[in-house]
């Protein structure tokens, strides 16, 4: 039960192109910044990528935009990213914008075994063209499948050698849920323990969804806006 | 006429003891400032928070403790965080109270376009569509006016929907509006200084006036 890999490098080796990666973070928060560097380092391509937003334009997802690598995002929100709307607007990159709680719980669906949910979230928008709805109370709902993804790659604020994660303030949002939905789920962590270290009360992921996991040496964790307020 | 300040100091009118609230990007974000002393109320967070405090002085922003905005934040006393699928389930069944958020367009009925202008701006819809689809109590914070001068007050949206029929009540630089169940925009209230004419004049969708419509009481 040991999930422990060397590196960046060796947790993302068999990521492949083509392939459907989901990318844990809200912004540039709990984003799993040393595997994005392992794969521009890697140069694979070709890619899906399911993730919140599409990181900035030097940080995060937008450095494997740069670089050409990424084929689709299914985002929620790109709105910090001049090279992202450039490569949206001018066609070469293929992007499917969703609410944000429909992209959190086709993650979580996945995660639990379940094909589909149903949500209300689009309804009468674009969003709902050429989807299957039902009425139920009176209120129309949109049929929303469950993402298949061949890898999910997370961050953590602590995790053991069992793959059990634990996450920190808002840097939690879409990791644990993005952990349960991967074929293959990666976890980079700040801290990596030895098991039985960690309250098994505390953990938020179980290492059962969990199957490569190591600790980055040198989280950057940029802040995108620094925002503050003047001392009295 | 209000500025956003003013703006956001009257919806927080809105804001009742007890209640949760969700507050979107741009000027409901400045609400939070003006939440009466002692009135307990609790700001939820998309992202995963309930209990967003005040932005942290220079030298105490956390990387890891972010609005929805983006913005670096503090916690309030017994705060709590959760995963995104928790945040919209809380959304979707009806627990937040209130939701504030900001907008391109209101139509006459309700709908609400506020994440896409076709060929020009592509951002992305975020929590948008999920809050309003569900949200019991909705207010929308705009300027009643485009920067070309057209009115965003309309008969039928045309930009991309977020929702539809679900926007309750618009605070604009010129006035309080409800939208009614059966259509059309209510004037309740006038911002100080502001005419009937001049938001009769800035607004394309159906405005119905009745009686004499008081000024906003923003003390």
């Amino acid at each position: 039960m040991n999930k422990v890999v060397a590196s960046a490098q060796e947790a993302i080796a068999d990521i492949h192109d083509g392939a459907v990666l989901m990318l844990g973070g809200f912004g540039l928060c709990g984003i799993p910044e040393h595997c994005i560097a392992a794969l521009v380092e890697k140069g694979v391509k070709n890619l899906t990528c399911i993730s919140n937003n599409a990181g900035v334009d030097d940080f995060g997802i937008g450095l494997m935009l740069q670089k050409r690598q990424v084929k689709k995002m299914i985002s929620s929100y790109v709105g910090e990213n001049a090279e992202f709307e450039r490569q949206l607007l001018s066609g070469e990159l293929e992007v499917e914008l969703i609410p944000q709680g429909t992209l959190a719980t086709r993650c979580m669906a996945a995660g639990y075994g379940m094909p589909a949910i149903f949500t209300p979230a689009g309804v009468g928008t674009e969003v709902a063209e050429g989807k299957e709805t039902r009425i139920f109370n009176g209120k129309e709902y949109l049929l929303e499948y469950a993402f298949d993804a061949d890898f999910a790659i997370v961050k953590a604020w602590k995790g053991d050698t069992m793959g059990n994660l634990i996450f920190k303030e808002t840097a939690r949002n879409f990791n644990p849920m993005m952990a349960m939905a991967g074929k293959i789920t990666i976890a980079e962590v700040e801290e990596l323990v030895p098991a039985g270290t960690l309250d098994p009360d505390h953990i938020h992921t179980p290492g059962i969804y969990v199957h490569r996991i190591f600790q980055g040496n040198h989280f950057e964790k940029r802040i995108e806006q620094r925002t503050l307020r003047q001392r009295p | 006429m209000l500025d956003k300040n003013g703006i956001a100091k009257r919806i927080a009118r809105e804001v009742r003891d007890g209640y949760y609230v969700n507050l979107g990007i741009g000027i409901p974000t400045l609400v939070a400032n003006y939440i009466p002393e002692g009135m307990n109320v609790v700001l939820q967070s998309e992202n995963g928070l309930l209990g967003i405090g005040p932005f942290p002085f220079e030298g105490d922003e956390n990387p890891d403790l972010i609005n929805a905005g983006k913005q670096t934040i503090t916690t309030t006393p017994g705060s709590s965080f959760f995963d995104s699928a928790m945040s919209f389930g809380m959304i979707r069944a009806g627990k937040v109270d209130l939701t504030i958020l900001g907008a391109m367009e209101v139509s006459e009925n309700g709908d609400i376009a506020n994440w896409k202008i076709p060929g020009k701006m592509v951002k992305g819809m975020g929590g948008a569509m999920d809050l309003v689809a569900s949200a019991k109590n909705i207010v929308v914070a705009m300027q009643h006016v485009n920067k070309a001068g057209e009115s965003k007050l309309l008969p039928q949206c045309s930009l991309p929907l977020t929702g539809v029929g679900c926007v309750k009540k618009i605070v604009t630089e010129l006035a309080v509006l409800d939208v009614l169940p059966e259509g059309g925009f209510k004037l309740l209230e006038r911002a100080p200084g502001v005419s009937v004419e001049t938001i009769q004049q800035a607004t394309a969708g159906k405005l119905l006036i009745e009686g004499d419509i008081p000024e906003m009481n923003l003390d």
